[in-house]
């Protein structure tokens, strides 16, 4: 049979039919609700078929989220990565790596419900910390740290870490160490080793991983919630999306709101993937191993 | 292409250690390396030679002992302060990096840029015969020429000492032999003092001006290829140096370095290679020196035999159960029964310890 021969050369036999529950399952659970949201996004209770973007774009209490939601997430998911580096590179060098890496893994277990509760309790007015400070004299009035911008970035940063430290673990690793001890021979200091031969093999996989964690950040909700101030600095996109849906019940504009979410975030991600063109992406060993 | 930095006379090793918890990987050694030298650290896996090798690049701590450049003792600076050029046994080489990039690395860490060091690198990849490689990326380049690379940016910083973990380990075996010669050849004509690891004698036997021989952690023997080859200090040394017939016997009559030793019922005169404290001996012959002839002592049947071109080995086994590893000129077949025997120079004695 001739055109099971041409498929076969291609790659494609029987075998290749196995591919079809996981499209199946990936047309149920995303393509058609993406096509349904952004067709419902087109159907808006009044005006043209462009009206709830129009809407969007001209009142400031709502395109002001995507401001807002970078604002938040950008800094959250840079201070993730930066912070994620220095510790990756010495737990790889650490014998007890799994119990660290356990501990760390905690907090994504937790949900971000739970960590809001805590961090309420912790850092509210009368919490811990406050009261630590005003014991020892060091602050008269409590700091805010809750129900504000700090509260929703500590929030952040405490469940986004794990989960980027993890990913830049897994790329630290990656590196063959012998690397780093050639150049060492050559007499480059702890800092030169970083620059010229870490940085470099590991900028493909930050990057990779800033786009992971950012889609993550950028999509923030309970947190912006609770220990934010949902009508004001922290009146993320999410928000917008929710307060159309379910306080004004206007499920064309909540899809349009989350349809700009959705390509807002493909724009970042999309950029910092087309910044991969300028660094090294090829294996990180030193040749033959 | 001598400099300042290469300029020193000579490099000791003073009784070094180094332990990894309760294992001795490295237990006093001490050695004397002259400028110039090509030293070569022998011995089987786990021996503690390439411990040794990360010792003097730096790249391990000692737990005891230290280590001089002439009057300057280097044993507490780190690696980057050492300067010494290093070879690793998987290349090394940075990936990201042309090889041209690579071979500079040194220099730029030393802060050389510019037309002198575009000069130097040049220089390098042509000693190494990678010239018209320079732009290309390591991942491109086939086993040996990534190896050419590791040696050009080993070499291009002019250490005082070039160290070399098992470089050619990874090659197929007729690139190794190229490799071999293409690494004596740049030792000789830059000059450098090169302290090469490996487990292969013949690696040994063949680059090094030196032999050093160690077994657990320890230095066993030292000493030129041909001493070591001729006359191994130890049995095990003897084991490691091709004497593998290595047979207990029972010295039943010694006058000066001549001894006449028991092995079952045969007897066999030879050497004393090391002074011997009792009867318990062990008797090592190679096999290229037992072949069979009419008055050899040692009694035994073929077992198994191969043809090797210009002349056969074989595998015998005496009425005891003893194994016989030999050479022979005409044609052996399984279940011949010959007699074996060997020049007493060439059957060296060692005493049997405890072990």
């Amino acid at each position: 049979m001739p055109l099971r021969l041409a498929l076969s050369r291609r790659g494609i036999d029987g075998v290749t039919l196995l591919v079809l529950p996981a499209a199946l399952f990936v047309v149920a659970l995303f393509v058609y609700p993406f096509l349904y949201g952004l067709v419902l996004s087109l159907q808006p209770k009044a005006g043209g078929w462009l009206a709830n973007y129009a809407k969007f774009f001209s009142d400031p209490f709502l395109y002001g989220t995507i401001g807002k939601t970078l604002w938040l997430a950008v800094p959250a998911t840079l201070l993730n990565i930066l912070l994620s580096i220095p510790v990756a590179m010495r737990v790889r060098r650490m014998h007890r790596q799994r119990l660290l890496t356990a501990i760390l893994v905690l907090p994504i277990t937790l949900g971000t419900v739970l960590i809001a509760e805590g961090l309420l309790l912790y850092l509210g007015p009368q919490g811990w910390l406050n009261r630590a400070l005003m014991g020892f004299g060091l602050v008269s009035h409590p700091i805010r740290l809750v129900h504000n911008y700090w509260g929703v970035f500590i929030s952040l940063f405490i469940s986004g870490f794990p989960f980027t430290f993890l990913l830049t673990l897994s790329y630290v690793s990656g590196i063959d160490p012998s690397l780093e001890r050639a150049a060492s021979t050559l007499g480059a200091d702890t800092r030169s080793r970083f620059r010229h031969i870490v940085l470099p093999l590991l900028a493909q996989g930050l990057a990779i991983n800033f786009c992971l964690s950012f889609v993550q950040t950028f999509s923030v909700f309970p947190s912006a919630v609770l220990l934010g101030a949902p009508a004001g600095v922290t009146r993320v996109i999410s928000i917008a999306a929710y307060t159309a849906a379910f306080e004004q019940y206007d499920y064309s504009m909540a899809s349009a709101i989350a349809m700009i979410m959705g390509f807002s975030q493909l724009i970042i991600v999309a950029a910092v993937l087309g910044a991969r063109v300028l660094v090294y992406r090829g294996p990180a060993g030193g040749g033959k191993g | 292409m001598v400099s300042a930095s290469r300029d020193f006379r000579r490099l000791r090793l003073d009784r070094v250690s180094r332990d990894f918890g309760t294992l001795n990987a490295l237990q006093e050694v001490t050695l004397d390396v002259g400028r110039g030298e090509f030293i070569a650290l022998l011995g089987p896996s786990g021996c503690g030679k390439s411990t040794a090798l990360n010792c003097l690049a730096g790249l391990l701590p000692l737990t005891g002992g230290s280590i001089w450049l002439d009057d300057k003792q280097i044993d507490h600076l780190k690696p980057e302060a050492r300067g010494f050029g290093m070879v690793f046994q998987n290349y090394a080489l940075f990936p990201h990096m042309s090889v041209e990039r690579n071979v500079g690395f040194g220099l730029r860490m030393q802060g050389r840029r510019g037309a002198e060091a575009a000069r130097l690198v040049a220089e390098a990849l042509a000693l190494v015969r990678l010239g018209d490689q320079a732009g290309k990326l390591p991942g491109q380049l086939s086993g040996g020429q990534q190896q050419r690379v590791a040696i050009a940016r080993a070499i291009v910083i002019e250490p005082p000492l070039v160290l070399m973990d098992e470089p050619l380990s990874n090659l197929d075996a007729k690139l190794r032999l190229e490799m071999r010669a293409e690494i004596r050849r740049i030792h000789d004509l830059v000059g450098s003092t090169t302290i090469y690891v490996t487990h292969d004698q013949d690696e040994a036997l063949s680059l090094a001006d030196r032999i050093v021989v160690m077994r657990d952690g320890r230095v066993r023997q030292v000493g030129r290829p041909e001493e070591l080859y001729a006359r191994p200090a130890h049995a095990d040394v003897a084991a490691f140096m091709g004497f593998r017939n290595q047979l207990a016997a029972r010295v039943v009559a010694a006058g000066g370095a001549e001894v006449t030793a028991r092995i079952g019922a045969a007897e066999l005169h030879g050497i004393a290679a090391e002074a011997l404290d009792g009867e318990a001996a062990i008797v090592a012959i190679r096999p290229d020196d037992l072949t069979p002839r009419a008055d050899g002592p040692l009694a035994a049947r073929v077992t198994a035999a191969e043809y090797r071109g210009r002349d056969f080995y074989g595998i015998a086994a005496t009425a005891e159960g003893t194994e016989l590893y030999f050479r022979s000129d005409i044609r052996v077949a399984p279940g011949e029964t010959l007699r074996l025997g060997a020049d007493a120079a060439r059957v060296l004695v060692y005493p049997r310890g405890p072990a």
